[in-house]
């Protein structure tokens, strides 16, 4: 699926990765992540290989896939405590000052089943924010959300990598961050 | 890739394994009551072939007092499989199976918590419906107490036995047939060992035997499952 990639991205940087259909940009994130084993080649974090320590690695990521990891029949703000809740301790309050900051204010009671594709997309932007990881790994992080949620997701990339994270988001269309904070990867089929 | 990055703090209240767990055990039994289709079908379909056998068979106590321990440990075994379709799958297809094994915790021991909120959800119940299921089948009220905790016992093992088949069949685009065909043969012991205690328990006889086998298979089960469980659900998130 992927060959000849060799790249190296740095903390306050966002590797934008863009390609057609099929060209293999979930596969790449979820390589980066660890879920799809390597036949060949190696992932370093920090300069160590990440399968010499890869619950340590995953400690330090948040990946949030195609669809947002949202249960139905549970409200948005138990969602998020069950979620972030396995990485740290998350407070009622914070949780709604989290949703609040990405648009959602008042839903931590809703029901998830309630929300629209966008709310829920916020909701899950929301986890991330949450769980505090420095590495972020986003896939189509745009999807669902109206132009207000495509530039709320440009202000929190910006942010994270203003504080020393480092992002890698598969996109159709490139998420507008400061220009000398991108770095690109397009992915070529076959 | 080499990707280095200053790491934010995110030591600060990190939470036990214990704690994860419980989270992943209270989350699942949340999620059950507010769907409760999925708790009622494997004890409804337990109560329904249980209190069908006596009016296709015979009335006749005798006759029912000897196929009540088969009856009993078909119908539990067959309603414990009901549910287990679900233990991963839902799960697997909204991505939070993902999340489990991206935590930074020990993918094992949330297959624990799952697998023991399918047991208390399931396996629990069924034990303790038993013994009214067991009335329409002439079953001694002294033997009452001996079915429950084989049930219970052997239940458990089901479970733990039915978590790697159904994190072995995550994968499959129809796993139910695949997961039946996989989890009966392992079963099987147990469901004989089961019914023993069961027929032992109704003769008030000793029916330790067969209850230590029983424990036996699920603390096997408790050891090794969920070892094996992690490692099928990561191959079949690949």
């Amino acid at each position: 699926m992927l060959r000849g990639l060799a790249l190296d991205v740095a903390s306050g940087q966002v590797l934008q990765v863009t390609g057609a259909n099929g060209a293999g940009k979930t596969s790449l994130l979820r390589a980066l992540c660890g879920l799809l084993h390597l036949e060949a080649g190696r992932i370093t974090w920090g300069g160590r290989d990440v399968r010499a320590d890869l619950s340590a690695f995953h400690g330090s990521l948040a990946y949030l896939g195609h669809e947002p990891p949202l249960k139905v029949d549970l409200t948005a703000g138990e969602n998020i405590r069950y979620w972030v809740g396995l990485r740290r301790r998350v407070r009622p309050a914070e949780i709604a000052d989290t949703l609040a900051s990405v648009g959602v204010p008042g839903l931590a009671d809703r029901f998830v089943r309630t929300l629209s594709a966008g709310q829920r997309r916020r909701v899950a932007l929301a986890g991330v924010l949450l769980l505090a990881a420095p590495l972020w790994l986003l896939d189509e992080p745009t999807a669902h959300l109206d132009s207000g949620g495509q530039q709320l997701v440009g202000q929190l990339i910006e942010q994270h990598v203003r504080a020393g994270g480092l992002a890698v988001t598969a996109v159709h269309h490139e998420i507008a961050v400061s220009p000398e904070r991108v770095r690109r990867l397009e992915l070529a089929r076959g | 890739m080499n990707a280095t990055a200053a790491v934010l703090d995110t030591r600060a209240d990190i939470p036990s394994a214990f704690d994860v767990a419980g989270l992943a055990l209270a989350r699942d039994l949340r999620l059950a009551f507010r769907k409760r289709d999925e708790i009622v079908q494997p004890l409804a379909f337990f109560a329904v072939v249980t209190t069908l056998f006596p009016l296709a068979i015979t009335p006749e106590l005798s006759r029912l007092r000897e196929i009540a321990p088969g009856v009993l440990w078909v119908a539990a075994l067959l309603a414990a499989l009901l549910a287990l379709e679900h233990l991963f799958r839902d799960d697997a297809r909204d991505g939070t199976l993902e999340q489990y094994a991206l935590c930074g915790r020990s993918l094992t021991w949330l297959l624990y918590a799952k697998t023991a909120a399918h047991w208390v959800l399931t396996g629990l119940p069924l034990a303790v419906l038993a013994p009214f299921a067991g009335m329409a089948l002439g079953v001694p009220v002294r033997a009452v107490g001996g079915i429950v905790i084989t049930l219970a016992i052997g239940t458990l093992a089901l479970s733990l036995i039915g978590a790697i088949s159904a994190a072995l069949t995550l994968g499959t685009r129809r796993g139910g047939m695949l997961l039946s065909l996989l989890t009966l043969p392992l079963a099987v012991p147990i469901l004989i060992f089961g019914a023993q205690a069961t027929e032992l328990a109704m003769r008030a006889q000793s029916f330790a035997a067969p209850l230590e086998l029983l424990a036996a298979f699920a603390v096997l089960g408790v050891t090794l499952a969920p070892l094996a469980a992690a490692a099928a659900v990561r191959i079949s998130l690949e």
